[in-house]
């Protein structure tokens, strides 16, 4: 039961992400097993297959950066393309031009990300709902020709081939394995911090802005370096998900960077659940697979199949997969709990989906 | 002199086309509140049941109110079926389902019409006029999307549907309270955008010439001039589009190379929304807590 | 080189003796081939916004469908398998390594653009995987010595600037030159051309003035006047078939009469000036290498006469005046010939081998006088081109048959 007071609506989470100790360790147990399963999973099936599950990741990736964004601050960007491209031409030129080690690449492609990100939020956070969607979709065409014009940096259209990189010669797995790992890492990695981020202070006070900013701003929260902090987030993310994209890839060109992927991220992001975690590798999943799907069922219509998709998960699940099948799980997993134990809990049930009202 | 005079009047006839799909955007968003996505190439579709109808032999006129008529009940059943369904999701899951109508009619066009660029008849005459500086044909369309505008300045101002409509944007439980049937003027409100999408892309498309991907360059610079001149005002739409077909031939001409035309117009855009956040002729949204 | 490209010749010689005297013995493989079948991989944008070439890979899977209608390449039936990658690299990369690892192809055929072609040939040549006949106009694919498993197909789109810059240096000598181009590698590869047929010197003073646009641009019709402007008495247009028919339409509009040179990406009669307008279109010189399906002076050809009779049976999605599908027909008719040649060895490397030594191959929908040939160090197919000029319904080819190489 949502309640009106706004207090409540601030712990709320809180309350519901750290249950009972009990229950803590459980989910640590099955955090575990999850890890484990993924780090065994790309030794037993092809590589191709270990490819395209890296990618899966990848887009989890920045599909969790926009949900820091879209999901935790209400704001939709149709522009987030932009820096994933921001993100992975740091990393080929580091890697094309100074000879970079492909690991050393990522933390500045992070960095200037992040430092883009604030740069074009602050302008940018001055808008609203279909005013910032503007901004965000310039963006998003201004990137692709912008690549182009600075061509002795960027190849322009011809882009820059990459050499990928080999595994650490005492490790004898071949290369579309080890970035599967180093992927899986970033983003756990990733998970990690945003959770951190999000379930704690800075995490309640973005909640407050995206649910009731004029409150949030009586309340004294620095409402615009809340929503720049976020947006700067979440290009880091895009950032570092863009740099992965290109190593494993092992290209970077203009095509590659257009408004699609923008949306497809945007896409990914309602699919798994707009404000949560989990629903990033969900949207990963979505972006990687239905295309391919659509494509294997048509190849005359091909975007037919992949926007009907889109529909029908959007009118079964309208909070995305994991925000809609979430709080039915988490609910039936405490009723066989409170059974088991028969002990009540007592403290309400929230339903962390966060809807906008 | 001579060619700034022609560049401002291709950049009119350009805005035109903006306007007249901007018109239809502002249509949906007074009535619910949404950017539609889809609307170009929803434009985009009707014309091609335009085209097939004229290549079937009707008359251009005949065919003309046979498409409107039929996107306008097309624009009914898309509310119906696709947007209602949705009405209480999270603002991004419509924006979804807006994404994805885009991609379905996208790629049904191709695979019905292929992707072949076609001819489009237009109902102006084509013939040069002041020293070439603009063509009879290009008069018409900024003269159909201005009698557009008074239309649907006139369907606002002085009919019951379009009274209602406002009141029923503006405050959806009071107008409930007062008897108006919301969720009927929705789908009107949505068959109408239809309508005046279907007129914009019977109007560009003998400029632009007729494929699948017709109005995804056009939606865009649409969406820039509605926004630009207040995403709920119907002559906004059209100033702003005006002013974005102006504006950006002036920059590709004479301000930088083309090759960065879209970025610097959209640049300027954005800067005069920093100075003004509801667009030109937008009011400011006062929220309540 | 010659060490390698005379080891080269001397396998490809090799080859040639086997694929003879071993006609009759079992077939040597490579992935994706066996004694019923033969396995193509393929990416097109099937999906995006370079649909419009989806035609070509569709056309393709119905000419390779005609193919084993009438029993197949000796004896082998070939199984197409195309994928959408909506033009975006990363895409291509995916679908071709899905291609190459998982359906176990043969080899890449016609996969189509310049950016997807570049995001896969390292992947291509580091696992020695034939990518043949690239549905790319750029000059990079003619490079044997680094990339030795991709070969183009197309004209370059150099070479036809060059062939343009050459006729306007002898014919109109004096020419201020304005070019419209679209803003990629296409485009500038043009510019590239037309600079180097001019001679770099002449070049900047001839050329006056550039304009270029984007895909997503609805009209070039600023860019016209603009140029008209420049007081530029040539035009050159470099713009996919929507674009230029709004150039040469907006040209004619504002009473410019350049002498208007159309890049052959864009002569087709259906798809440019068909919706142009003809009689706005008449004066407009182009070069050509294959035969424009639209044209009444093929009409009555037998050769002109199978293609239709394919259209009507196999490939009856495609448009009959659409270029497009004039292109994929001989894409894959090179295709069939090189696999025919290949005999019972249809191992990757003997495959290639075969690209590599194709000698005026003649094939039905080319231009009379225009040839495939291939060597060891030369993997562009097609260096001809015949100027052509239209008088208002059809195109006259005019000169020689010109090299622009």
């Amino acid at each position: 039961m949502e309640k009106s007071v706004i207090g409540a609506t601030f712990d709320a989470p809180a309350v519901d992400r750290y249950p009972a100790p009990n229950a803590g360790t459980q989910r640590w147990i099955a955090a575990l097993g999850l890890i484990a399963l993924a780090v065994v999973l790309p030794f037993v099936v092809s590589k191709y297959h270990v490819f395209e599950l890296t990618m899966v990741m990848i887009y989890a990736i920045a599909v969790l950066g926009l949900n820091i964004l879209a999901g935790y601050n209400g704001q939709i960007s149709l522009g987030h393309g932009g820096f994933f491209a921001a993100g992975a031409y740091t990393a080929a030129i580091l890697m094309h031009r100074y000879g970079v080690p492909y690991w050393a690449t990522l933390p500045p492609a992070a960095l200037i990300c992040f430092a883009l990100g604030v740069l074009f939020g602050l302008p940018a956070l001055r808008f609203e709902g279909p005013y910032l969607a503007l901004v965000t979709l310039a963006l998003a065409l201004a990137t692709p020709q912008l690549l182009k014009y600075f061509d002795n940096w960027t190849g322009g259209q011809q882009g820059i081939n990459l050499t990928k990189p080999l595994p650490p010669h005492w490790l004898v797995i071949d290369r579309d394995r080890w970035l599967y790992l180093i992927v899986l890492a970033a983003l756990l990695l990733a998970m990690r911090i945003a959770a951190n981020l999000l379930h704690g202070r800075t995490g309640r006070a973005l909640v407050a802005i995206r649910d009731h900013p004029i409150a949030a701003a009586a309340l004294g929260i620095d409402t615009a370096r809340y929503k720049t902090l976020a947006f700067g987030t979440s290009t880091l993310f895009m950032g570092v998900a863009g740099a992965l994209a290109a190593i494993v890839i092992g290209y970077v060109s203009p095509e590659g960077y257009n408004l699609f992927l923008s949306l497809s991220f945007l896409v990914g992001s309602a699919v798994g659940g707009i404000a949560t975690i989990g629903g990033a590798i969900i949207g990963g999943l979505f972006i990687e697979f239905v295309p391919n799907l659509a494509n294997d069922i048509s190849d005359a219509a091909p975007w037919a199949i992949y926007g009907l998709a889109m529909l029908l998960f959007m009118y079964t699940m309208p909070q995305g997969v994991v925000g809609s099948l979430g709080p039915w799980i988490t609910r039936s997993m405490r009723q066989i709990r409170a059974q088991r134990a028969a002990f009540a809990g007592g403290d309400e049930e929230h339903d962390g989906k966060g809807r906008t009202s | 002199m001579h060619e700034l005079l022609q560049q401002i009047f291709s950049g009119l006839v350009a805005g035109a086309v903006y306007a007249s799909l901007a018109l239809a955007l502002v249509m949906i968003y007074r009535a619910t509140d949404l950017v539609n996505f889809a609307q170009g190439e929803m434009a985009m579709f009707s014309t091609y049941i335009a085209w097939t109808l004229v290549n079937a032999g009707l008359p251009f006129w005949g065919a003309f109110i046979i498409t409107l008529l039929v996107s306008f009940l097309g624009g009914m059943a898309i509310e119906r079926v696709v947007i209602r369904p949705i009405e209480n999701a999270p603002v991004l899951a419509a924006v979804v389902v807006t994404i994805g109508l885009l991609l379905i009619f996208n790629s049904l066009a191709g695979w019905i019409y292929t992707y072949t660029v076609k001819d489009f008849p237009s109902p102006f005459p084509d013939r040069p006029l002041f020293g070439a500086l603009t063509t009879t044909r290009d008069l018409g369309v900024i003269g159909v999307t201005l009698v557009m505008l008074a239309l649907l300045f006139a369907f606002f101002r002085f009919t019951k549907t379009g009274l209602a409509m406002r009141a029923a944007a503006q405050n959806p439980d009071s107008a409930r309270l007062c008897g108006i049937r919301v969720k009927r003027l929705l789908a009107i409100g949505w068959g109408l955008a239809a309508a005046i999408g279907a007129i914009a892309g019977i109007l560009v498309a003998p400029i632009l010439f007729l494929d699948p991907n017709m109005m995804s360059g056009v939606l865009v610079y649409a969406f820039a001039g509605a926004l630009l001149g207040g995403i709920a005002s119907p002559l906004g739409a059209v100033v702003g589009g005006l002013i974005v077909g102006v504006t950006e031939n002036l920059v590709g001409t004479y301000l930088i190379a083309s090759q960065l035309k879209l970025t610097v117009a959209f640049a300027l855009i954005i800067l005069v929304l920093v100075l003004r956040p509801n667009g030109l002729f937008g009011t400011a949204i006062v929220r309540r807590v | 080189m010659t060490m390698k490209r005379a080891l080269m010749a001397g396998l490809s010689a090799a080859g040639l003796i086997l694929a003879g005297g071993l006609a009759f013995a079992a077939g040597q493989y490579g992935p994706g081939a066996s004694d019923t079948e033969i396995k193509i991989g393929n990416t097109m944008p099937y999906s995006g916004p370079a649909s419009s070439y989806g035609v070509v890979g569709k056309s393709e899977a119905a000419y390779f469908a005609m193919i084993n209608d009438k029993g197949g390449i000796n004896g082998r039936k070939i199984k197409f398998i195309s994928r959408d990658d909506s033009y975006s690299p990363p895409k291509t990369v995916e679908a071709v390594r899905k291609l190459v690892e998982e359906d176990q192809v043969l080899l890449l055929f016609s996969t189509l653009g310049t950016p997807p072609n570049t995001a896969i040939w390292n992947y291509l040549n580091d696992n020695k995987v034939p990518q043949l006949f690239v549905a790319s106009g750029a000059d990079k694919w003619n490079d044997p010595k680094h990339h030795p498993w991709t070969m183009g197909w197309l004209p370059t789109y150099q070479t036809e600037g060059r062939i343009y810059g050459r006729y306007i240096l002898k014919n109109l000598p004096n020419a201020k030159i304005a070019v419209l181009y679209q803003n990629d590698d296409f485009g500038k590869d043009y510019l590239i051309g037309l600079r180097d047929g001019l001679g770099d010197d002449k070049a900047g003073k001839m050329i006056v003035a550039t304009q270029t646009y984007e895909t997503t641009d609805p009209t070039v019709d600023s860019q016209i006047v603009a140029l008209q402007a420049s007081g530029a008495d040539v035009l050159m247009t470099v713009a996919i078939p929507k674009f230029a028919a709004q150039a040469i339409r907006k040209v004619y509009d504002i009473g410019w009469k350049p002498t208007h040179f159309l890049c052959s990406v864009s002569n087709s009669v259906g798809a440019t000036l068909r919706p142009a307008g003809l009689e706005k279109s008449v004066g407009i010189i182009s070069a050509a290498y294959e035969k424009d399906p639209t044209d009444p002076q093929w009409q009555d050809t037998p050769e002109y006469k199978n293609w239709l009779a394919w259209m009507k049976t196999y490939n009856t999605a495609g448009n009959v005046a659409d270029g497009l599908t004039v292109s994929a027909y001989s894409f894959a008719q090179t295709m069939v010939a090189v696999l025919k040649a290949s005999g019972d060895n249809l191992t990757r490397e003997n495959v290639m081998r075969q690209a590599a030594s194709m000698h005026d191959l003649k094939l039905p929908m080319l231009l009379p006088g225009i040839t495939l040939s291939t060597s060891a160090n030369d993997f562009a197919p097609i260096k001809q081109m015949q100027l052509e000029k239209f008088d208002g319904a059809t195109w006259k080819l005019f000169g020689a048959v010109i090299s622009g190489r």
